[in-house]
């Protein structure tokens, strides 16, 4: 047991003998300068920790986003010009499917398939490129279901413009309709569903780094909260709400780039 | 109101998900008649048994059998979703009409918390929340309710404005009907179809978020058998007994589909009409 002078001495080393309003002070000054404070447990700066796990949190989320959409935007499209095909119903099927879909059930059955059954991918951690696969492909086949489901409603909902109706009639081939006038203006839809599911993005991502062991943010936050690190939460929450603010800003941003109507001014 | 239910349910798929879901719901009401077993029971003898007669489902790392603590997890795991769900939807209904119909002063307050908690993503708010509060049962009901206010009051400020212009409010207004009633009797009753859509969608988002939250371990605590704490104890044993996570799994999916597809074809029909 630690004795009453030891406790007195670490809660005036720690600073929470100060009265909450100015711990509260204290804490919000370092953030202007990233002072993040340590870890109780390590005693190590928790901005060093956290800048050193993020790399691994922005390449899953990085790479899952640009395989959703590479792979999303077109089968959405595709569903959407085979409109009450067996296409449309088969691609339409597995995107309200894979919304349903516990993102941690999902990366569970990848890794029996590829890893218990087929041995041909690994089933955690880090290392060699293989290992990137399996967690990428999780991150992109969730958000995948909704880029499908929403760049289906928005391309079938443009084609019955009537810009779309008049560059049809006036003989314009169904390349140039497709790419220049009903693309390009469907498309300002995904963007946003992509920008507001960035966030649902990142909560899977703190699942899926914990089903695959992948060091990031996420797995750090979960590890942090067992052993009770509360710095270290606290940190890893902060750098997490910064980057989603800046996700949404840069959604912004492409607005402008994809659609000349909006000004940010 | 029956014309609509008939609507709704025209699809097939969407009345297979009704009989799912009711099924669901009753498995969790007489889960103490149906279940074959007791699910806290350990049995280390039995430890991790495939499929079989006597455990269709096989049993779990503890012995204890998967069926029947996917039976009582329909009890736990629906109930907590009906609970967080009912307090984030009434806080941010009300919330959001207030903001709405006051505007001002009101509207600012409102919409200014609204701001702090989409400050951050629902899930990781959940999880901060439970990283302050520790997990159990209440904590658990109210984080998930906490991710899911901003929605509620940004969709129920918005029909709100549109309502709140239409001749009957005025008129109700001009009355001298007290601001109250005009909002329990002629706002919320108009904009309500469309929150039960929300509302729908929004269990099946719950459930997502508390089994997420105990596959991570800060979820409702074991051996309580919630579907993703299962799996998150399931998860270390899925090289020699894959059985352990498939069905709690599926029965988070399936659930969580209904929902979803109930939810959708409900906006479907609303949007027509």
């Amino acid at each position: 047991m630690a004795s009453p002078q030891d406790v007195a001495a670490l809660r005036q080393q720690l600073g929470l003998d100060k009265p909450i309003y100015v711990q509260y002070f204290i804490y919000m000054s370092n953030l202007f300068t990233f002072n993040l404070g340590v870890s109780a447990r390590t005693r190590s700066p928790v901005l060093t920790e956290v800048l050193s796990r993020f790399p691994y949190t922005l390449s899953l989320a990085l790479g899952g986003t640009i395989l959703a959409v590479i792979l999303g935007i077109p089968l959405g499209v595709f569903a959407a010009s085979r409109k009450n095909t067996f296409f449309d119903t088969l691609i339409s099927s597995f995107s309200i499917a894979g919304i349903s879909m516990p993102i941690y059930w999902l990366g569970l059955i990848l890794i029996m398939i590829f890893a218990v059954s087929l041995h041909i991918l690994p089933a955690g951690g880090t290392g060699s490129p293989a290992n990137y696969i399996l967690p990428t492909v999780t991150i992109a086949l969730y958000l995948m279901a909704f880029v499908v489901k929403i760049t289906k409603a928005s391309v079938i909902d443009t084609m019955e413009k009537n810009y779309v109706i008049t560059a049809r009639s006036k003989g314009l081939s169904e390349r140039v309709v497709l790419y220049k006038h009903i693309l390009r203006n469907a498309l300002i839809p995904v963007i946003t569903i992509v920008g507001l599911q960035f966030g649902a993005l990142l909560g899977g991502a703190v699942i899926v780094e914990n089903v695959f062991a992948w060091p990031g943010l996420g797995r750090l936050i979960v590890d942090s909260i067992e052993s009770r690190d509360y710095p270290m939460v606290q940190g890893s929450i902060f750098i997490f709400a910064l980057f989603y603010a800046l996700v949404n800003l840069a959604v912004d941003v492409i607005y402008t780039v994809v659609d000349p109507r909006v000004n940010l001014k | 109101m029956i014309s609509t239910i008939k609507e709704v349910l025209r699809y097939k798929m969407v009345l297979v998900c009704v009989l799912l879901l009711s099924a669901f719901i009753a498995m969790g009401l007489f889960a103490n008649f149906i279940a074959p077993y007791n699910p806290l029971a350990t049995n280390l003898s039995q430890s991790c048994q495939p499929p079989s007669l006597s455990h269709p489902f096989g049993t779990d790392e503890l012995g204890r059998d998967i069926l029947s603590r996917v039976i009582y997890g329909a009890r736990l795991t629906l109930s907590i979703a009906f609970a967080a769900t009912a307090v984030g939807a009434a806080v941010g209904i009300i919330g959001g009409v207030f903001s709405g119909f006051y505007g001002g002063a009101v509207d600012m307050v409102i919409q200014r918390l609204t701001d702090v908690l989409l400050a951050l993503p629902g899930f990781l708010l959940a999880i901060m929340f439970i990283a302050i509060m520790g997990n159990n049962l209440t904590t658990v009901i109210v984080s998930v309710a906490l991710a899911m206010i901003p929605s509620f009051i940004r969709m129920a400020r918005g029909l709100t404005l549109q309502v709140k212009e239409l001749e009957y409010v005025s008129a109700a207004k001009q009355l001298g009907v007290r601001n109250m009633k005009v909002m329990t009797r002629h706002i919320i009753p108009n904009i309500s179809p469309t929150l039960i859509a929300q509302v729908t969608l929004n269990l099946g988002t719950a459930i997502l978020f508390i089994s997420g939250l105990g596959f991570l371990g800060i979820g409702i605590p074991p051996p309580q058998p919630e579907w993703g704490t299962m799996l998150g104890t399931g998860s270390a044993y899925i090289f020699y007994a894959p059985h352990i996570i498939i069905f709690p799994g599926l029965a988070v999916f399936l659930v969580v589909f209904s929902f979803n597809r109930i939810g959708d074809r409900i906006g479907e029909v609303i949007a027509v009409k």
